[in-house]
């Protein structure tokens, strides 16, 4: 049998990469699929911007006392929960995809799935708890 | 049967220059019509320049995949009424080219599929139990995969990356390991072990979830992924 691929005469993608957020009419799996992207993007953007958060520490303690200031706003807390149903999903989806991917639970792919997001969604319940009451 | 008009919003294309647009139809409709039948009505009746593939009509050829309503299913078995709108959108299957209108071109799918080098039959695990008749040493089936391209036009890294193997191949790829049939299983191993190949997964399983036929293409891929990391797979 042929070890290469056969080229064919479209070498360019026939969709462009947005097309992995078009979810409509898909199934659990591709929207899980397309929300770890979109977590993994938000999750390198926060770490860019928390490393220029803590480069207010070097302005001094007067930035860095008008930064928590801001950081105590109900707004800045809710976006804190979303940062952390973030890191939540993707860590937890990451589990099941790296489980899968070596060929582990193939069959339970699914339901692995469900009792991992009801597991994120008791922690996200617990953290954005502690977040707006501590 | 109650009959009712029903609208198709029908993806157009032509080889002509002109860009693709959407033309609809009007076409009444029973309990029992399918999409591929109201699309030969229309063929008759009202444009015969439709372009449209079929053949059995009985969802075991696989010539009829498409999208309705966003959705890749057999289009003969599909009935129209069970869709629930008042406007049925009918479009080609996406990540394979397109020649016209509702017409891919499946040699672009059979290039790689045919690179499995999957024998069409397979030893049949349906009552195992079965006395078989003298010179026969158990009963064979026809393989699962009906080579219809949804699975392909389901894949969300199909379209992005135009040298992926795909799930079709690649579950045909993991009946040659798992039933080698006088296959040489290392061949296939070697040939999905590489970038385009099943590393190239992310496990959307949308494959899977859109077969018809009970191929399982995601699970296919991941036993491929088992296989070649652990030398096990099931």
């Amino acid at each position: 049998m042929a070890q290469q691929i056969s080229s064919t005469k479209e070498d360019t993608p026939s969709r462009p990469l947005t097309a992995w957020f078009d979810v409509r009419k898909r199934r659990v799996g591709s929207w899980a699929f397309a929300l770890n992207r979109l977590t993994g993007l938000g999750l390198v953007l926060y770490l860019f911007l928390h490393l220029a958060v803590l480069s207010l520490l070097v302005q001094g303690e007067e930035a860095w006392d008008q930064f928590v200031a801001l950081a105590k706003n109900p707004l800045f807390l809710f976006l804190d929960v979303v940062l952390i149903f973030g890191l939540l999903f993707h860590a937890l989806n990451g589990i099941r995809v790296a489980l899968v991917g070596m060929g582990i639970g193939i069959k339970s792919q699914r339901s692995m799935f469900w009792i991992l997001a009801a597991i994120g969604a008791i922690l996200l319940v617990i953290s954005a708890f502690l977040v707006f009451t501590k | 049967m109650a009959e009712q008009v029903v609208k198709f919003k029908v993806f157009r294309y032509k080889q002509n220059g002109s860009a693709p647009q959407y033309q609809t139809y009007s076409v009444t409709v029973d309990e029992d019509t399918t999409v591929l039948v109201a699309l030969q009505m229309i063929r008759y009746s009202q444009d015969p320049t439709l372009a449209i593939r079929h053949s059995c009509h009985h969802a075991a050829c696989g010539t009829c995949g498409m999208r309705v309503n966003g959705q890749e299913v057999l289009s003969c078995v599909t009935k129209v009424l069970d869709l629930g709108t008042s406007t049925v959108v009918v479009e080609p299957l996406q990540n394979i080219p397109l020649i016209s209108d509702l017409v891919v071109d499946m040699q672009h799918f059979m290039n790689r599929y045919n690179q499995a080098g999957m024998p069409y039959m397979r030893r049949s695990e349906f009552n195992p139990g079965a006395t078989v008749p003298d010179g026969i040493d158990f009963y064979h089936r026809v393989e699962n995969c009906i080579e219809c391209g949804i699975c392909v036009s389901a894949c969300p890294v199909a379209g992005s990356d135009p040298q992926y193997l795909g799930p079709a191949a690649m579950a045909a790829g993991w009946r040659v390991v798992e039933e080698p049939r006088g296959e040489d299983a290392s061949d296939v191993l070697a040939w999905v072990n590489q970038d385009h190949g099943c590393w190239r997964c992310h496990v959307a399983y949308e494959c899977s979830e859109a077969c018809p036929s009970d191929v399982d293409p995601g699970g296919s891929i991941m036993n491929l992924r088992k296989r070649l990391i652990f030398g096990g797979g099931d």
